[in-house]
């Protein structure tokens, strides 16, 4: 299908595949193996101008749009979904400071980030609070010009690695949602250290861990936004950032699609290909028509977003998630499936392509949690009518 | 310092077709690339440029698709880059090729080092760049591995040779040709490909450069081609069999038949 992009973002879709292929294909087994953190491809990402391709010029990116991050992490999730993480993971722990940062943090924080030379994370899920955030029990103490850290978060994606973090706390523990604010954390800080790694059953090149804050002492001016309005910013970034995770399901689902139709051209079974069985042939149409419609839906929200800058798009946001994770789901089974025996094997892609594509379903917001946030929106527009 | 590389396009694939009229290649149809050697030399000139400043220009010989091969030069950080290309040139051998490259490179006039890839994958003469200094009457080195010290006065580098290499002092302005050890050709980056979209590069002709027309493209060219052919496979060898002592004997045996001992 053509999307009528740009030359600009062909550009960006073309340099994407250039590494993708050139340089992550021939590692992607070796990094899903030792859980080692891609350093190397993340330098080969910054040196190529791709980690700042969702911020704005002014603070050294490349135009700043949602739909540009949507075409690189794809591209890049065809190959593998693990390695681009350390990108799209730090595109989420950038965008509280791109929605609500101000002119000062945004001109110390976004260049480095935005040349590749920092990785962000993003600090808000804790072991009690998962889909519920409300329920966080971090918590934010304003002692004279510093606020004091305590508590931790889990399952950070980027941690320990990262070099800037946008954290999430309580800085008025009474006044529920309202009281929770976000803060950025320097790597180094007295007091913020990181836990356990965890090990996953996909997207093993990225690295999942704990951030322990104990008596972290950061200097006032790393509120992001004001006080109390942290959940806001959550929700606003996770909006923003949840095409991204889209996109990452929407390139490992293309990817696994690209495997088995190739796979089905040269396996020979019965004395011919078993691309020319039809219950083989019907499972790819349908592969590929959901990856085309998962496409189309996740293209249009970005550039909706990208469209109407600081309107909200909780519930497009949110079906893009929903639809490409789903997607992202059952494709790689059949993928898995159409490749039978070899399919099962590691020495395929399409079995860690099924191990990756399922945290899509899970992380920034579970699919549940993604229907419970479509279904409020059709709720509320349809009460406004009224 | 000004830094020149001269690169040139190729077929994408190792096996080309000859047309059998003309005895030269058949490009139609074939992906054009630039010449795998070349983009060691692009990105020696970009590197250099980095160590010591100045500017880097590419040129190449070609048809106006060639200008294809510029735009991606100038995508890994070349600076300029001009497509030298009439139809005069058209089925020119090293020779006239050197004298083409050699005219274009003294209307341009200042430079420092040119840089060239050791030999192109098509034609795999590894003449053009020799041949470019001698018509510029300027030093050449060609096989360097390494660049260690360049000033603007001179060069010190590393040839390689087929048992260890030599080094190698030269006086500056002068050529190199250079092999795959020198360095790992980075990637494109996105500044990169939009510096080069936006390109403008001058197409030079014949008369722009002042080459004399006898000089080039076919009737430039001393070498005319016959004929074109796979070398036919050389026969297997013959293996003695035995004791060290019987195939000796057997050995000599056959040395003496054939008259050799």
């Amino acid at each position: 299908m053509d999307y009528f992009l740009s030359d600009e973002e062909k550009m960006m879709v073309e340099l994407a595949r250039k590494i993708a292929q050139e340089k992550i294909k021939p590692v992607r087994e070796h990094y899903d193996e030792t859980e080692e953190f891609p350093w190397p491809i993340v330098h080969d990402l910054a040196k190529a101008d791709l980690c700042g391709a969702y911020i704005p010029e002014q603070y050294g990116g490349f135009g700043g749009k949602v739909f540009n991050l949507v075409l690189v992490v794809e591209e890049l999730c065809k190959v593998d979904g693990g390695i681009s993480l350390a990108l799209a993971a730090t595109a989420l722990g950038t965008f509280p400071i791109l929605i609500a940062g101000s002119e000062e943090q945004k001109k110390k924080y976004l260049p480095d980030i935005a040349a590749g030379r920092k990785l962000a994370a993003f600090g808000l899920t804790e072991p009690e609070a998962g889909s519920d955030a409300t329920a966080m029990r971090t918590t934010a103490k304003k002692e004279g010009d510093f606020y004091v850290l305590n508590g931790t978060k889990c399952f950070i994606t980027n941690a320990g690695e990262a070099e800037t973090y946008t954290v999430f706390a309580k800085t008025n523990p009474e006044r529920g949602p309202r009281g929770i604010s976000c803060f950025i954390v320097e790597k180094g800080t007295p007091g913020f250290e990181f836990g356990k790694k965890e090990k996953k059953m996909g997207i093993r090149a990225s690295v999942t861990r704990e951030l322990i804050f104990n008596n972290c002492m950061i200097p006032k001016e790393n509120l992001l936004g004001k006080e109390g309005h942290g959940l806001m910013v959550a929700q606003a970034t996770l909006d923003t950032s949840r095409p991204g995770v889209a996109a990452q399901a929407l390139g490992i689902a293309a990817g696994a699609l690209e495997e088995a139709i190739s796979y089905a051209r040269t396996r020979v079974q019965f004395g011919q290909s078993i691309s020319s069985f039809q219950a083989i042939q019907h499972m790819l149409a349908d592969m590929a028509t959901e990856v085309e419609a998962a496409r189309c839906l996740l293209y249009q929200t970005a550039r909706m977003m990208d469209a109407n800058p600081g309107k909200r798009t909780t519930k497009e946001s949110a079906m893009s998630k929903l639809y490409c994770s789903e997607v992202a789901m059952r494709v790689t089974t059949n993928a898995v499936q159409i490749l039978g025996g070899y399919g099962y094997i590691r020495e395929y892609p399409v079995e860690k392509m099924m191990r990756d594509a399922k945290i899509t379903q899970i992380y920034e917001g579970t699919s549940q949690i993604q229907r419970n946030e479509i279904a409020l929106q059709l709720i509320k527009e349809s009460a406004a009518k009224k | 310092m000004h830094f020149i590389v001269c690169i040139k396009q190729v077929p994408n694939t190792t096996n080309v077709q000859i047309d059998q009229k003309t005895n030269t290649l058949k490009r139609e149809g074939v992906e054009s690339i630039i010449n795998p050697f070349d983009e060691f030399a692009i990105e020696e000139a970009v590197r250099l440029k980095e160590r010591t400043g100045g500017k880097t220009t590419v040129i190449t010989m070609g048809p106006p698709q060639a200008e294809n091969a510029l735009r991606e030069a100038i995508g890994r950080g070349i600076d300029n880059a001009i497509l030298i290309s009439d139809r005069a040139f058209a089925g020119a051998d090293t020779w006239a090729t050197s004298y083409t490259l050699a005219s274009a490179i003294k209307k341009i006039g200042d430079y420092d080092l040119i840089i060239c890839g050791k030999q192109a994958t098509d034609g795999d003469t590894a003449q053009v760049g020799p041949g470019i200094a001698e018509m510029l009457d300027i030093p050449h080195v060609a096989y360097v591995k390494k660049i260690e010290e360049i000033t603007p006065e001179k060069a010190k580098v590393e040839r390689m040779m087929e048992d260890g290499y030599d080094i190698i002092e030269m006086p500056l302005p002068s050529l190199i040709t250079v092999v795959k050890e020198i360095n790992t050709p980075r990637m494109p980056s996105l500044r990169g490909m939009m510096a080069s979209k936006k390109a403008q590069i001058p197409h030079w002709t014949a008369q722009e450069i002042n080459a004399e027309s006898t000089n080039i493209g076919l009737t430039g060219s001393p070498t005319q081609v016959m004929k074109i052919f796979t070398p036919p496979q050389r026969p297997g060898g013959e293996k003695l069999e035995g004791s060290p002592e019987e195939m000796a004997a057997s050995l000599t045996d056959k040395l003496k038949q054939l008259q050799i001992i």
